[in-house]
């Protein structure tokens, strides 16, 4: 059976389509990455995925249950960790987990043994007793993984559990989650739209305006980008670009920032008959900088959807989490 | 049977979770006696040589006030409490309780059962200000103020919960301040009696279910203090009137409450 498998799902405010049919299965005990910017439907497809937003829309079931059929046992069988924290503050780690082991209505003894080998895997026995408060922000995502795994579910939804975390804390963070998937055989969905991390899922989906572009390892998306990526800044580009297409063949792109990139094998041995090329004829073509390496998910991404994965326009949401943050320190 | 068993745990640890809050936040408690007190000793004392003809001179305006002043702590706290739904469905707990395997009607009651408690609190606490006053208490005098202040906290808890169910920001907050909390103090009788005032402000006055609750109030905690004839012509209803009417109020807001707070998007 698979853990997750969803056809055609689709979820609509309004007018605007945040998810357009989406399809695709996730197997038992694997880390699947949802990869795209923000507002390309991925918090959307999870919010449906654990029950919180009805589909327009499409079938999805997940542990075997579907989403629109079978809520309570969807519910039951899954753990999330949400993008914006859901502890709460004013009470203990250890009164945060207690609540949610009522809520999942699970034994005393059941809750004791499981919370104590929980904290201790998230290394945070020691603080089980503070406020929720004094912890850092990494902390706190750590009790958070520790919290939405306490009910033994077999399927755990991550939405962008890194985010806000300084990046010695996310390697910690991921140091946990692929600890969790060799130790406890846990499937994970997640979403991110930081490309680095992405690289650690086992196959990622990426999508775009509500829709999926490419599904794959990590590897197999980066082949999609012929060889070695080379980028070179010129004097000009037209020009350059029509070197290239006479006497190479090759049809460069334009990257977002003025750059070209050409996509090749062997791009070493290449940088040399570049520059010949360039400087060659009439009319040379100024050459300011030259950079060659290996493709990464960016490059993937740029190449299905000719645009970079950045940050969006702040919403009402992104801006009352702003003043959130604000007003958290404030209080610290 | 099962289902049911869950929703009662779930609707209890969501009550437990705003009751251990409450207690543990001494900071607010305090901070929560301010308000009353620049009321009662400022305000009030400040009028209370201007208006001497109450109940016949033998009712101090601080005395009169005090009522309106338990009614006032009960309504911010429930207002506030069932508001705060809408920051924490968001960014705190409550979006972890939403993905619970606990239906959404025993997680609104218990915020309501939440709020009332928390509020009801905050009431008992008032309560210390009555002997700096000069108004003397017996046992079943409290307990009866008690019991009302857990119902206009029910009434005003389910209230709130009915603006914030559907509300995804904290923007419209201000407004509700304004144009819903504040006019329903004022025009509670907390400050001046309602019997003589014009009639558009009787009638705003009848449709406000803190109106009941400051007359019941009132009729409690005087009892002792002067002659129940000039009590009489202070309130509008007999006690049990008022609470009825509460009761409805509290009916007509919290079966939409719930039902709203309950609709999946």
């Amino acid at each position: 059976m698979s853990a997750i498998e969803v056809e055609g799902l689709v979820r609509k405010f309004g007018d605007f389509t945040a998810v357009d049919g989406v399809t695709f299965t996730v197997h038992e005990d694997e880390i699947f990455g949802f990869l795209g910017p923000n507002g390309a439907g991925k918090t959307t497809t999870i919010n449906m995925l654990c029950t919180l937003l009805r589909p327009t829309a499409g079938r999805a079931r997940v542990n075997g249950f579907d989403i629109s059929a079978q809520p309570a046992d969807v519910r039951r069988s899954i753990g999330m960790i949400f993008q914006d924290p859901s502890l709460d503050e004013q009470l203990t780690a250890w009164e945060n987990l207690s609540f949610h082991a009522m809520l999942y209505d699970l034994s005393r003894e059941d809750f004791n043994r499981r919370a104590a080998e929980l904290l201790e895997m998230v290394e945070l026995t020691d603080k089980a007793k503070e406020l929720v408060r004094k912890y850092s922000g990494g902390m706190k995502r750590r009790l958070e993984i520790a919290r939405g795994l306490l009910h033994h579910p077999r399927v755990l939804f991550l939405d962008e559990p890194t985010i806000g975390l300084d990046p010695q804390t996310r390697r910690h963070i991921w140091d946990y989650l692929r600890r969790l998937r060799d130790e406890k055989a846990v499937t994970m969905f997640m979403t991110t739209h930081y490309m680095d991390e992405a690289e650690n899922c086992d196959r990622i989906a990426i999508i775009d305006h509500g829709e999926i572009v490419a599904l794959d390892t990590p590897e197999r998306l980066k082949a999609l980008v012929g060889g070695d990526i080379i980028t070179v800044r010129t004097s000009d580009n037209a020009l350059a670009g029509e070197k290239l297409r006479q006497q190479h063949g090759i049809e460069p792109r334009l990257g977002p920032e003025g750059q070209l990139i050409i996509e090749i094998e062997d791009g070493d041995q290449f940088i040399p008959r570049l520059i010949a090329t360039f400087s060659d004829g009439a009319r040379p073509v100024e050459v300011h900088s030259v950079n060659l390496r290996r493709p990464t998910l960016e490059d993937v991404f740029i190449k299905l959807t000719g645009r970079t994965i950045r940050e969006g326009e702040a919403d009402g949401k992104d801006r009352m989490r702003m003043r959130g943050r604000m007003f958290g320190r404030m209080r610290r | 049977m099962e289902t049911l068993r869950r929703d009662l745990k779930g609707f209890y640890t969501i009550w437990m979770r705003d009751v251990l809050r409450f207690s543990r936040d001494r900071s607010r408690i305090v901070a929560s006696l301010g308000q009353p007190l620049l009321f009662l000793f400022i305000f009030g004392g400040g009028l209370s040589p201007a208006i001497s003809n109450l109940a016949g001179g033998r009712l101090d305006f601080t005395q009169f006030m005090f009522p309106g002043i338990l009614a006032m702590a009960v309504l911010f706290t429930s207002i506030f409490s069932a508001v705060s739904i809408v920051w924490d469905r968001e960014f705190g707990f409550l979006k972890e309780v939403l993905v619970a395997p606990v239906s959404r009607v025993a997680v609104a009651l218990g915020k309501v059962a939440g709020g009332s408690t928390v509020a009801m609190f905050q009431g008992i606490l008032m309560l210390i200000f009555a002997p700096m006053l000069g108004i003397k208490l017996s046992l079943d005098q409290i307990v009866a103020l008690i019991g009302l202040m857990l119902l206009l906290a029910g009434v005003m808890t389910s209230l709130g919960i009915l603006i914030a169910a559907r509300q995804r920001t904290m923007e419209g907050f201000h407004m509700i301040m304004n144009f819903i909390l504040m006019p329903m103090f004022f025009l509670s009788g907390a400050f001046f009696p309602l019997n003589g005032v014009p009639l558009w402000m009787e009638w705003l006055a009848r449709i406000n279910p803190v109106t009941y609750g400051v007359d019941s109030l009132r009729q409690v905690a005087l009892r002792a203090s002067i002659p129940a004839m000039f009590l009489e012509m202070l309130s509008l209803y007999p006690i049990v009137t008022d609470v009825l009417l509460m009761a409805a109020f509290g009916l007509v807001f919290i079966v939409p409450a719930v039902w709203l707070f309950s609709r999946q998007d």
